[in-house]
C-alpha cells in the first residue's frame, strides 16, 4: 500500500506544476505566433522584435536581456537576419540554455525551404547579401507548417507531459493551415506570372509560392537605398514589361516607391511582411489572408494579369 | 570627498562581492517528496486518487494524440513535414573553426590651426583587427589590435565566460575599463572624430583607462528595470593608473540602470568609480567618480530613417600628490540625430579641468555631419573649436574622418 503511494508521488513530483508554464522568447512575431499555435496556453510566448520593424536592424536593448535570461526556449530565424543584434543579446543573457548551439537555441531555418543561397563567390559589393540564403522564408506557408513542426518537436522534447497536447494543437494548425492554403491558391491561381516590383528581397518564398515573377527591386542592391539612376532603369523595365505593382515593406520609406508608380501609372502595396505589421493580423493565417487580399485588389485594379 | 569617494568604492566593490555569490537555486515545479511521504492514511487515499489522475491524464493525452495523427492522414497529404529540404550548407572543410576576422580602417585629416599637439593633417589613425570566435561550451574569446601610424597594441583581448553560475558574466583579459560610456567605445562606434576634451584631461586620452584585469558583471533582479553591476579588478598599468608594486591594483565598479519609456524612447543611467595607484609616488592614489545619462529615441517604422540620442556624462578627479591632492572635473554633452537613412548631425560641447592642473579648463564646442553609404563605411566631417586654459585664443578646427570595415558582420552598437 505504502510503496504504489510513494511511487505515485515521485510520478507526481515530476509533472510540472500548473503556472510552470515554458518561457518561450522568438525573435519575430512569425515565430512567436508558430510557437503559440502549437504550444497553446501551456506556454508563455514573446516576441523581441515588432512586425512594423525591420528585422535587419532590431537595437539590443538592455530590456530584452532581460527577457533572455529568463527563457526556456529562444527560436530564432537564423540565416545571418539577427546577426547586427541578437549575439550580443544572447551573450549577456546569462542564459546557457539558449546559447547558440545548446539545446534551448532552435534555429527555424534547418527544416525549411530557403531559396537565393548564393553559389560562387560573394562580396559586398553586391549589397548587404545573406550568405546563408534568403532569411524571409517565413514567408511561404509551407515553411510555417515546418517551422511549427520544428517547434512542436522541440516543446514535446522540453514538456513531455503536454507532448500530446501539443501534438493536438499541430494537427489543429496543420488542419486550418491546409484549409486556408486551399483558400490562398484558389484566389491567386488567376494571377500565376504576374509581374511585380518589391522594394527588398523580402518575397522569394511568397512570389515562390504563388507563382509570381518579381522582375526588379526598388533597392539596387540588398540593403543599398535607391538610387536615381537604379530608379530610373527600373521605370523603364516596368514600362517595357508593363508591371503595376510595388510591393513595399511598412519600414521603408514610399517616396520612390511612389514617384516609380507614378511615373508608371501602377500602384504601391504595403505589404505586411511579418504578424503584427498591422493591428488587425494577429496571427500566422491572418498574416497571408491580409497580403493575399491586398495584393489580388491591386492587380485588379491596374489590371495586371 | 576624499574619504567619501574611497568609502564609496570599498561599498560598491563589497557590493558586487555579495552580489557575486549565487543565490539558492529553487527546485522549480517539484514537490518537497519528504515531507508527505511519511503522511497518514488519508493522505495515501488522496496520493492513490492523483495517482489515478495521473494516469487518465496521461491516457487521455495519448487518445488525443493519436486522433489528431489519424484525423491528419484523413484531412490528406499535405505537404510532409518531416522533410528538411535545406539543412544549413556546408562550410568549406578546414576552415569551419577560424575565428570571425574583420579590418576596420580609420583615416583622419586635419585642417586649421591646431590647438597644440592635434591630429595630424592626414593620418591613419589606426587599423583596427578583429579575431571573434567561440572557445569551447563555455566561452568565447575576441581580440581587437590595433596597428597605429607606429605602434602595434592589443587594444583588446578578453575571454568571456557568458554563463558562470551566478548569472555571473565575467571576461578575463585586457580590456577598456567600464567606467562611463565613452571610455569602454571604439574609435570606430564614437559619433565624434575626437574623443571629448574630458577623456583626454581625466580619463587616459585615446587610448582611455584599458587595463589587464578581471570583470565580473552581475544583472540585479527587481521588478523595474534593467540593473547591472560590475566590478573589475586591473593590473594599475595604465594613462591614469599606475600601479608601484605588484599588490596595487586599481578597481573599477559600474552600475547601470536602463529603462524603455514605450517602444521608442529609452532612458540609459550609470554611475561608474575607479581607484588605483597614480605613480606619482609610491603611495599616491587617484579616484575617479562618473556619472553617465542617454535618452534614446528611435521610432520602429522608421527605424533605418531617424533616431535621435543626447547623453552627457561627468567624471570628477581626485590625484594625490605628495603635497597634497588634486581635485578637477570634467564633462560633455552629446546630441545626435539622424535626419535620412545616411544622414546623421550632431553636436558636442566639451568642458574639463586638467587632473594635474585643477585650475586649467579647457573648453571646446564641435558640430558633426556623417554620411554612411552603406552599413559598412562612413564620411564624417567635424567642426572644432578649442579654448585651452593655457592658450590665448581659440583654436577652429575641420576634422575628417573615413571609415570602413571589411569582413565579418559586426553587431551594430547600441
Amino acid at each position: 500500500m505504502r510503496l504504489p503511494s510513494i511511487a505515485a508521488l515521485a510520478v507526481l513530483a515530476c509533472v510540472p506544476r500548473a503556472g510552470a508554464a515554458l518561457n518561450v522568447v522568438a525573435t519575430t512575431e512569425d515565430l512567436a505566433d508558430l510557437t503559440r499555435q502549437v504550444g497553446g496556453e501551456r506556454i508563455k510566448v514573446e516576441s523581441i522584435s515588432r512586425g512594423y520593424q525591420d528585422p535587419h536592424f532590431v537595437e539590443a536593448k538592455p530590456s530584452f536581456i532581460l527577457k533572455l535570461a529568463k527563457a526556456d526556449l529562444l527560436v530564432v530565424v537564423g540565416r545571418d537576419l539577427e546577426i547586427g543584434w541578437l549575439p550580443p543579446l544572447i551573450q549577456q543573457s546569462r542564459n546557457s540554455k539558449i546559447q547558440p548551439g545548446a539545446d534551448r537555441y532552435l534555429d527555424a531555418s534547418l527544416t525549411v525551404k530557403i531559396l537565393e543561397i548564393p553559389t560562387g563567390q560573394i562580396t559586398r559589393a553586391m549589397g548587404d547579401v545573406h550568405p546563408l540564403g534568403n532569411p524571409h522564408y517565413w514567408l511561404d506557408p509551407g515553411n510555417g507548417r515546418h517551422i511549427a513542426k520544428a517547434i512542436v518537436d522541440k516543446l514535446s522534447l522540453m514538456a513531455p507531459a503536454d507532448a500530446a497536447y501539443f501534438a493536438s494543437r499541430y494537427a489543429d494548425f496543420d488542419k486550418r493551415l491546409a484549409e486556408a492554403e486551399t483558400r490562398w491558391d484558389a484566389t491567386m491561381a488567376p494571377y500565376k506570372g504576374v509581374k511585380i516590383v518589391t522594394y527588398h528581397r523580402s518575397w522569394p518564398n511568397f512570389v515562390e509560392r504563388f507563382g509570381l515573377d518579381v522582375i526588379g527591386y526598388v533597392e539596387p542592391k540588398p540593403g543599398i537605398p535607391p538610387s536615381p539612376s537604379h530608379t530610373l532603369d527600373l521605370i523603364r523595365e516596368m514600362k517595357a514589361q508593363k508591371v503595376k505593382v510595388i510591393v513595399v515593406e511598412p519600414y521603408f520609406d514610399l517616396k520612390t516607391p511612389n514617384s516609380v508608380a507614378r511615373e508608371t501609372g501602377g500602384k504601391v502595396v504595403v505589404l505586411a511582411p511579418s504578424v503584427g505589421a498591422e493591428k488587425e493580423i494577429t496571427d500566422y493565417l491572418q498574416l497571408f489572408d491580409y497580403d493575399v487580399n491586398l495584393i489580388v485588389s491591386a492587380f485588379k485594379e491596374t489590371g495586371s494579369r | 570627498m576624499r574619504r567619501f569617494v574611497s568609502r564609496t568604492a570599498g561599498l560598491l566593490l563589497t557590493a558586487c562581492a555579495l552580489l557575486a555569490v549565487p543565490l539558492p537555486v529553487r527546485a522549480a515545479g517539484q514537490d518537497p517528496p519528504g515531507e508527505t511521504a511519511t503522511a497518514a492514511l488519508p493522505d495515501e487515499v488522496g496520493a492513490l486518487r492523483r495517482e489515478i489522475e495521473t494516469l487518465r491524464r496521461d491516457y487521455e493525452g495519448r487518445i488525443a494524440a493519436l486522433e489528431a495523427r489519424l484525423h491528419a492522414l484523413e484531412t490528406g497529404p499535405v505537404a510532409a513535414p518531416a522533410a528538411a529540404p535545406s539543412p544549413a550548407p556546408p562550410a568549406a572543410g578546414s576552415k569551419v573553426f577560424n575565428p570571425d576576422v574583420a579590418a576596420i580602417g580609420n583615416f583622419v585629416g586635419a585642417a586649421g590651426r591646431s590647438p597644440g599637439g592635434g591630429e595630424p593633417s592626414l593620418n591613419m589613425q589606426e587599423a583596427e583587427i578583429s579575431f571573434q570566435a567561440v572557445v569551447d561550451p563555455y566561452a568565447r574569446a575576441d581580440f581587437f589590435v590595433t596597428l597605429g601610424p607606429d605602434e602595434v597594441a592589443l587594444e583588446e583581448g578578453y575571454i568571456t565566460f557568458p554563463t558562470l553560475p551566478g548569472g555571473l558574466l565575467t571576461k578575463i583579459g585586457k580590456m577598456r575599463d567600464a567606467f562611463g560610456k565613452v571610455n569602454g567605445q571604439h574609435p570606430h562606434t564614437l559619433g565624434f572624430v575626437d574623443r571629448p576634451l574630458v577623456s583626454r584631461n581625466l580619463t587616459g586620452g585615446e587610448d582611455g583607462l584599458a587595463d589587464a584585469g578581471i570583470s565580473v558583471a552581475r544583472l540585479i533582479p527587481n521588478p523595474w528595470l534593467f540593473l547591472e553591476a560590475t566590478g573589475q579588478v586591473y593590473q594599475g598599468s595604465s594613462e591614469v593608473f599606475q600601479a608601484p608594486t605588484r599588490g596595487d591594483l586599481a578597481y573599477v565598479g559600474h552600475l547601470r540602470a536602463y529603462q524603455d519609456l514605450g517602444e521608442s524612447t529609452n532612458i540609459d543611467l550609470g554611475g561608474s568609480i575607479a581607484y588605483g595607484h597614480n605613480g606619482v609616488t609610491d603611495d599616491t592614489t587617484t579616484r575617479l567618480l562618473g556619472v553617465d545619462a542617454t535618452l534614446r529615441w528611435k521610432p520602429l517604422r522608421r527605424s533605418i530613417y531617424t533616431h535621435l540620442l543626447a547623453r552627457g556624462e561627468l567624471t570628477w578627479s581626485r590625484a594625490d600628490v605628495a603635497s597634497g591632492s588634486l581635485d578637477a572635473v570634467g564633462g560633455y554633452g552629446y546630441l545626435e540625430y539622424q535626419f535620412g537613412r545616411r544622414w546623421t548631425a550632431g553636436v558636442r560641447y566639451d568642458s574639463s579641468e586638467r587632473a594635474y592642473a585643477p585650475g586649467l579648463r579647457d573648453e571646446g564646442g564641435s558640430f558633426i555631419l556623417t554620411y554612411r553609404p552603406s552599413e559598412f563605411s562612413l564620411v564624417r566631417a567635424q567642426y572644432r573649436r578649442t579654448s585651452l586654459a593655457d592658450i590665448d585664443r581659440p583654436a577652429n578646427e575641420l576634422l575628417f574622418q573615413f571609415l570602413y570595415a571589411i569582413g565579418a558582420h559586426g553587431a551594430h552598437p547600441f
